[in-house]
């Protein structure tokens, strides 16, 4: 594959609807066809694509490839590569734009792998050198401390995109576009791995992405029964609570609290940091949070970089003085 | 049949070093080493050695480590040795140099696993915490053409499987996969085992295996490019932090929240 044309995503419906992810990378993949010159176009993979298709053009795709097959109704990274494998050879397109997710993170390697290409990982943001046609790829490395702009060198040029980088792209059911159909071989045999459980460890309650307040705790709150006191502020707020990764490591609560680089990206209008120094792998799950507030008794911990509001002091002290002026706020 | 155990592992610039001392020559797009401050080996790639230690103590089982670079600190690559690994193989060359580029990484690791005859059970940490590509693992399983399971927080071998218990957002998924395999798994797996004393000692008395480049039969330079850095910086921060301060703590608390309220925030 020398050269390609146009704009390719690795859209998501399985829940027989475009998750948010792909209607992120819609937003993304517009401005850079758009940049080329070039059409964009949606793969969906699954066994009931039709609605998705058409939301898919509403949202701005000129064509969708239709990978209909019973096998892929559910995830599995063998047969989903394999038939991502399938279309990119078959079209071609210049550029490849996946989320980031936890299928993403496994599927856009391997597929790199398997095409001889390299992959931009984990980007916050992708532009176009209009005159080379490159894509520009900006990602945060060393944990976030810095910002890499890499470009890759042969084509399909593939980038992972960080969930919520981008806003959703808005509908216009006036937009017109084809679905069309590509057809994969498939059968069972090709999948190497099988899924024998599922285990669901959710928190109760607003889930940490999509919550507007989150209250997060960190390796300074000491123990698992401090959590207590961030589930009451959180319940006062209608927030959430999540967690640093040493609050997780020490296994005050469960990994699907766990806040960061490599754990959820969380984009609340409200985040209050209690007892967590705001180290950038902390931070790169947090970024986009509109207003950060920082509770820590250390006046130089990194977090009062990145706060817009700040307490130095105990935890102790400052949370339940916080919960009872809020507790009335609210009640007022 | 013991079971032949592979762990890769990254030595990485130290990730809990003060923010401070991290610094860039952007002439070179490279981050400078900080002074004074040791490598380390890549913290998911300890939790690798653990999980490989966990299988080795409930069955008869070899672990090997194998990484690659340019300049060795021994003492930290000796580490997985101490925790209880079997043996180390350092893949040194100059020309292996710390890149963004997964896929000649990738080639070196699987062309050194190709020339110990193959494992049964592959190892690697997510992703190492400097270049955070998460791509060397996923490209050594398809280079090898190996089944391949990412995020595990739990990895057993049995009757001739491994079963991982695999991260999703929301909880975790029991999968299976016939050996050989290769996983990745995350720092939910747990804290890796501290060196013992007996570990130390026999750490000091193995010797690592070394090898080039030539000795992989492998030239780098033949290895097409994948990826362009075209600029390293660090990002500033603008944001202005506004410190409430009361009379004392329970004090600042309480004008907190009034003046997230004042603000209109909440």
């Amino acid at each position: 594959m020398a050269d390609g044309t146009g704009v390719l995503i690795l859209g998501d419906a399985s829940g027989g609807e475009l998750s948010s992810t792909t209607l992120e990378l819609l937003a993304a993949g517009q401005k850079v066809a758009a940049d080329l010159g070039e059409d964009l176009s949606v793969a969906l993979l699954g066994d009931t694509l039709d609605a998705a298709a058409q939301s898919a053009i509403a949202h701005g795709a000129q064509k969708v490839y239709a990978v209909n097959h019973p096998l892929l109704a559910d995830y599995q990274v063998d047969l989903h590569l394999t038939a991502l494998e399938a279309l990119c050879k078959d079209t071609a397109p210049r550029v490849v734009l996946v989320a980031r997710t936890n299928e993403g993170r496994e599927l856009a390697p391997r597929l790199a792998f398997r095409l001889g290409v390299g992959l931009a990982q984990d980007c916050l943001e992708v532009s176009v050198d209009t005159a080379e046609k490159q894509l520009l790829a900006n990602r945060p490395v060393y944990g976030g401390n810095a910002i890499a702009v890499v470009s890759c060198d042969q084509t399909p040029q593939i980038a992972a995109i960080r969930p919520k980088a981008y806003e959703p792209a808005e509908a216009d059911s006036s937009r017109q576009g084809e679905v069309i159909s590509f057809p994969v071989e498939l059968d069972a045999s090709m999948a190497l791995t099988q899924v024998v459980e599922t285990v669901l460890e959710e928190a109760e309650g607003i889930k940490l992405e999509d919550a507007h307040i989150v209250i997060s705790g960190g390796r300074g709150l000491g123990g698992p029964e401090p959590f207590a006191q961030l589930e009451e502020l959180a319940k006062i707020m209608g927030g959430t609570v999540g967690a640093s990764r040493a609050a997780v490591d020490s296994g005050w609560v469960p990994s699907s609290y766990q806040v960061g680089l490599t754990g959820k990206t969380i984009t609340p209008d409200l985040y209050i940091m209690v007892a967590i120094s705001g180290a950038s792998q902390h931070m790169a799950g947090c970024s986009g949070a509109k207003v950060i507030v920082a509770i820590n008794k250390d006046a130089e911990a990194n977090i009062f970089k990145e706060a817009r509001y700040g307490v130095v002091g105990d935890w102790e002290t400052v949370l339940p003085a916080l919960t009872a002026a809020l507790r009335e706020l609210t009640q007022s | 049949m013991a079971v032949k155990i592979c762990v890769l592992a990254k030595q990485v610039i130290d990730p809990e070093m003060p923010m401070a001392a991290f610094r860039i020559d952007e002439g070179s797009k490279k981050v400078v080493p900080p002074p004074n401050i040791p490598p380390v080996v890549n913290g998911f790639d300890e939790n690798a050695v653990e999980a490989a230690l966990k299988i080795k103590d409930s069955q008869e089982a070899t672990v090997t480590v194998i990484s690659t670079g340019t300049e060795f600190a021994l003492d930290v690559m000796k580490k997985p040795l101490s925790m209880g690994a079997d043996e180390l193989v350092l893949l040194q060359d100059d020309a292996f140099e710390n890149t963004i580029d997964s896929f000649l990484t990738a080639q070196l690791l699987a062309a050194a696993v190709r020339k110990l005859d193959g494992f049964d059970l592959i190892i690697c940490g997510r992703q190492a915490s400097d270049w955070d590509n998460a791509q060397v693992p996923l490209g050594v399983a398809e280079l090898l053409g190996m089944s391949c399971i990412s995020l595990g927080k739990r990895v057993d071998v049995i009757d001739g499987k491994v079963r991982v218990e695999r991260i999703i957002a929301d909880g975790y998924e029991v999968v299976e996969a016939a050996l050989p395999a290769l996983v990745t798994v995350s720092n939910e797996l747990g804290q890796p085992r501290y060196p013992t004393l007996r570990g130390i000692m026999a750490a000091t008395r193995k010797k690592p295996t070394i090898w080039s480049a030539a000795d992989l039969g492998l030239d780098a330079a033949q290895s097409a490019s994948r990826i362009t850095l075209r600029d390293l910086f660090v990002p500033v921060s603008d944001q202005e932090c506004e410190i409430i301060e009361g009379e004392d703590p329970a004090d600042s608390g309480r004008l907190l929240a009034l003046k997230l309220r004042e603000d209109k925030v909440i």
